[in-house]
């Protein structure tokens, strides 16, 4: 799908011959995140659609209490320091962003009386600024008014380097005015096509700025708010035990009408995944468990009990293999894996051809992950209803060996393939975990049968997934030929997530490997693409650049997708709670409900 | 007993201290992981906030700066100041305190009051059917881990059964005797778990410390002058035959304080011990200092008691 086509189908949703969900859908079968789909026709005029409501009850309250199960339990509540997705989660209890993104990657209004877009002005021509209008009468749990100078406040507060703010990516770039007591602008130094990251889900969420004016900066860690939270959301804020427990009750003065329901709520931490799915799907002590890491052939045991269901909520999360680029065995300049070096063998691309001919994707997905982890060949791919059409996934053994065998690649006496004295023996490293360890043996078997030798390699996980500069084992330095793991894709929007495929991002030495290219795959063809979408205002190329982009690392077979890591929780039988891939667990808190 | 000698103890105390801190402090500085490590990993977050964090946590420092700013702040009361969850340690220790002490504490209890009559009967008939199934017991009591144990009372009397909750709640939302009755409900399995493994070997303890008593020449002397059995056992043998059994016991207390890990991660109980598990996961090491450095206080502290309370029990024993 290229630029032209594009143009087509938003014309089509324009002219109302094609749904905004079949818009989305279409997108997502190219490998466009629906939340970008959606920004697509906000750009080009096309207003967002409010997602159907679901909610049911007539009145506030009535609910009984809320018992939900994080088995990592919430450390701090101060959403700009929440960096795991548990402390943002029990943040969310209690502060609110001016929109989220809902299941379909549509923003919905929180604190924000309406989504911003070229038809209502929000959204200026030139990219270059957006203008929030708030919702008046939004109250703090104190009592006091929610005004536009708050969001300057939190802007001023994250952007601050002394504070050390985990949101301070965010902010540090954008410039935040004051239009009246109730609007703001968002103004950007360049045309942003991806504006709704300021004030808006996970890293958006506002903090009062009369509790937290006087603990700026370094003092930030001083203020009392911080255990205390006051907010705007759903639940005033009564008890909070770190790693232990987060107890709220029922705001009587929310914002949303008829909202929330449940008298309180509970947020229980601690244990383990597996009782905590129990505690749910069995015994029915709580009515929901977060972050179900639990083979699913046990979670449909449990759930046979009747108590509860398991869902399974898309996002962007990827299980995917990377293949090094350059030679993780020869030290160059005090480095290995140098970007000055070619990996020996795997700089043949017949030869990563034949090994993603070895990747059984659906075996994988089959027989370890379940619904917990469906199959994909893309690395930038969609929810659930996902078919790539450009990269099909594809088993051959056969074919593999064919592959090999034109390439000049012959078996030696001992039944491994080598060329002009190397030997196709690769290293395999992923982190300690058993999913993990049951994909590294079927890809070795498959590896074995066509006379490619893999060594296994498993790595703790607080060592492999550190940032220990003397620690030649962590993910980015990847001193081995292959290594598998889990990117999260935690915005919404491919520009970051992509930023894994570009040359100046290669993790090296001078940049403690840091870098976001983890394989050092170094493509003038890439660089130029995402160097293009940078500064390209029109959103339609812009997609058609990405997916280009995705196109061109899994063709070259730099990446492959493994299987998708959607979001998978445990409820209650009769609850009802709306989770998207692209926010928060707790995003949407104030519309969970029970059935009757 | 003199009091030199307990100055002496206690003088003992401060250079067996300083060393465990300081290998404590090494080994955590030595140990790999980062706790800034999901900044590292986060696209999201420029790479200036983790070095930002670590300046201002002073983890760039040399591991010996570190460790004498970190003793400087003991000593002064400071415990140190969790990565983590940004907050004061000794905070976060006293909100944990609690439960340990009546979870684990009433465990203890229960260990002692089943096995004291257990024990000491079993002694008295040595080789009776009831010693034979107590010992049995006891065996079986002591080689199930509490994992294992923990895991067959949910299965039992949660899933199965439906009798009991398995996750525990610090926070109770009842008054008067609901509030008792379900604070006992869901502190019935694990402090079972706990009481019965400590109990098995208590029992093993106290029958064969009783087994040494019995037979010496002095309660033979008691039964010659005609006294009563019940008197024998209870005035005669007993309290001497406690005397290791204190001592042991004063040697276990430090536990209550540390917590138990593995039944406190099945249940959920917030105590000490799920605090030191979650810290060490998530590379907080202030607060795994401080606990660690506390129940190391606290072994060392019991030790001396243990010594005391032995040259109390037993006037014979000397000291100098």
């Amino acid at each position: 799908m290229d630029e032209h086509d594009l143009r087509g189908l938003i014309g089509k949703v324009k002219a109302g011959r094609l749904s905004r969900r079949g818009f989305v859908q279409r997108m997502m079968a190219v490998g466009i995140a629906a939340p970008f789909a959606a920004q697509l026709l906000v750009h080009s005029g096309v207003a967002m659609a409010q997602a159907k409501d679901t909610y049911k009850p007539t009145k506030a309250g009535g609910g009984g209490p809320l018992k939900v199960l994080w088995w990592q339990g919430p450390t701090l509540l101060n959403p700009h320091f929440a960096v795991g997705t548990k402390d943002q989660d029990g943040s969310r209890l209690f502060y609110e962003p001016l929109a989220s993104w809902d299941a379909d990657g549509n923003l919905k209004t929180k604190l924000a009386a309406e989504i911003p877009s070229r038809e209502n002005g929000g959204l200026s021509a030139d990219g270059k600024s957006v203008t929030w209008k708030l919702k008046q009468n939004v109250k703090w749990h104190d009592g006091k008014p929610f005004t536009a100078d708050d969001c300057l406040f939190n802007w001023e507060y994250a952007k601050d380097p002394a504070t050390a703010a985990y949101t301070i990516g965010t902010y540090q770039d954008v410039m935040v005015e004051k239009v009246d007591q109730y609007t703001v602008v968002v103004k950007f130094q360049k045309p942003m096509p991806f504006w709704a990251d300021a004030f808006v889900g996970s890293r958006g969420l506002i903090i009062p700025k009369h509790l937290f004016a006087d603990y700026t900066g370094a003092k930030s860690r001083d203020a009392p708010t911080n255990l205390k939270p006051v907010g705007t959301g759903p639940y005033v804020f009564k008890d909070f035990k770190p790693g232990d427990m987060v107890m709220g009750t029922l705001n009587p003065n929310y914002h949303q009408a008829n909202r929330p329901y449940f008298d309180s709520i509970e947020m229980k931490g601690g244990g383990d995944a597996v009782s905590a799915a129990r505690a749910v799907l069995q015994t029915g002590e709580f009515d929901f468990a977060w972050n179900m890491q639990v083979e699913d052939e046990i979670l449909s045991r449990l759930e046979k009990g009747g108590k509860g269901r398991v869902q399974v909520t898309a996002g962007g999360n990827i299980e995917f293999l990377l293949m090094n680029q350059t030679d993780p065995w020869t030290e160059v300049d005090g480095e290995r894996a140098s970007l000055k070096t070619k990996h020996p063998t795997l700089s043949d691309p017949e030869v990563r051809k034949a090994i993603a001919l070895l990747v059984d994707n659906k075996s994988v997905e089959q027989h370890i992950y379940g619904r917990t982890g469906p199959a994909t060949r893309d690395f930038l791919y969609g929810p659930e209803r996902f078919a790539s059409k450009a990269n099909p996934i594809e088993f051959n053994v056969d074919k593999a060996s064919d592959i090999l065998e034109k390439a000049g690649w012959k078996k030696g006496a001992d039944g491994i393939r080598a060329k002009d004295g190397k030997k196709l023996k690769f290293v395999y490293q992923t982190s300690i975990n058993q999913p993990r360890q049951k994909t590294q043996a079927i890809i070795k078997q498959a590896a074995q049968k066509a006379g490619i030798e893999m060594e296994l390699k498993s790595v703790t996980a607080s060592v492999y997934f550190s940032s220990d500069v003397a620690n030649p084992d962590t993910y980015t330095k990847f001193y081995t030929d292959l290594e598998m793991y889990t990117t999260t894709m935690t915005q919404p929007d491919p520009a970051l997530h992509m930023l894994q495929f570009v040359s100046w991002e290669a993790a090296s030495k001078d940049n403690k490997w840091q870098g976001r290219n983890i394989t050092r795959w170094q493509s003038p063809e890439c660089d130029k693409l995402y160097r293009e979408s940078e500064s390209e205002l029109d959103p339609v190329k812009r997609a058609a650049m990405f997916i280009k982009m995705n196109d061109l690392a899994i063709q070259n077979h730099i990446v492959l997708g493994v299987v998708q890591r959607p979001t998978v929780s445990a409820l209650a039988g009769k609850l009802n709670a709306q989770i998207s891939g692209w926010d928060n667990n707790t995003s949407d808190l104030s519309d969970w409900f029970k059935e009757a | 007993m003199s009091r030199q000698y307990i100055i002496r103890k206690i003088l003992i105390m401060i250079p067996s201290l300083l060393g465990i801190s300081l290998v404590l402090f090494t080994i955590l500085a030595m140990a790999p992981g980062d706790p800034f490590e999901e900044l590292a990993t986060n696209p999201a977050v420029p790479p200036e906030v983790r070095a930002a964090l670590r300046a201002k946590f002073g983890l760039d420092d040399p591991v010996w700066t570190r460790y004498l700013h970190w003793l400087v702040a003991m000593i002064q009361g400071d415990w140190g100041f969790s990565f983590v969850s940004r907050m004061d340690v000794d905070k976060l220790i006293l909100q944990r305190l609690p439960v340990t002490l009546i979870v684990i504490g009433s465990s203890q209890i229960i260990a002692m009051l089943v096995a004291l009559p257990v024990g000491v009967l079993a002694a008295t008939r040595p080789y009776s059917l009831f010693d034979q199934v107590a010992n049995t017991l006891a065996f079986v009591g002591f080689s199930l881990p509490t994992f294992f144990t923990g895991l067959l009372f949910i299965l039992v009397f949660s899933i199965q059964l439906d009798w009991l909750p398995f996750v525990y709640r610090a926070n109770i939302d009842a008054t008067g005797w609901q509030f008792y009755w379900e604070h006992i409900k869901q502190s019935i399995m694990p402090v079972m778990v706990l009481g019965l493994f400590q109990g098995a070997s208590l029992v093993r303890f106290v029958r064969s410390s009783v087994l040494d008593v019995i037979k010496l020449d002095y309660v033979t002397t008691a039964r010659s002058k005609g006294i009563g059995e019940r008197k024998v056992i209870t005035k005669h043998v007993v309290r001497n035959a406690l005397i290791p059994v204190v001592t042991l016991v004063a040697l276990q207390l430090p536990i209550v304080f540390g917590g138990a890990i593995v039944t406190e991660q099945i249940f959920r109980v917030p105590g000490i011990g799920s605090l030191l598990i979650s810290s060490m996961l998530s590379n907080d090491t202030p607060v795994v200092m401080a606990v660690t450095f506390v129940i190391a206080c606290l072994v060392v502290f019991f030790n001396l008691l243990a010594d005391i309370i032995y040259g109390w029990l037993d006037p014979r024993i000397s000291y100098r």
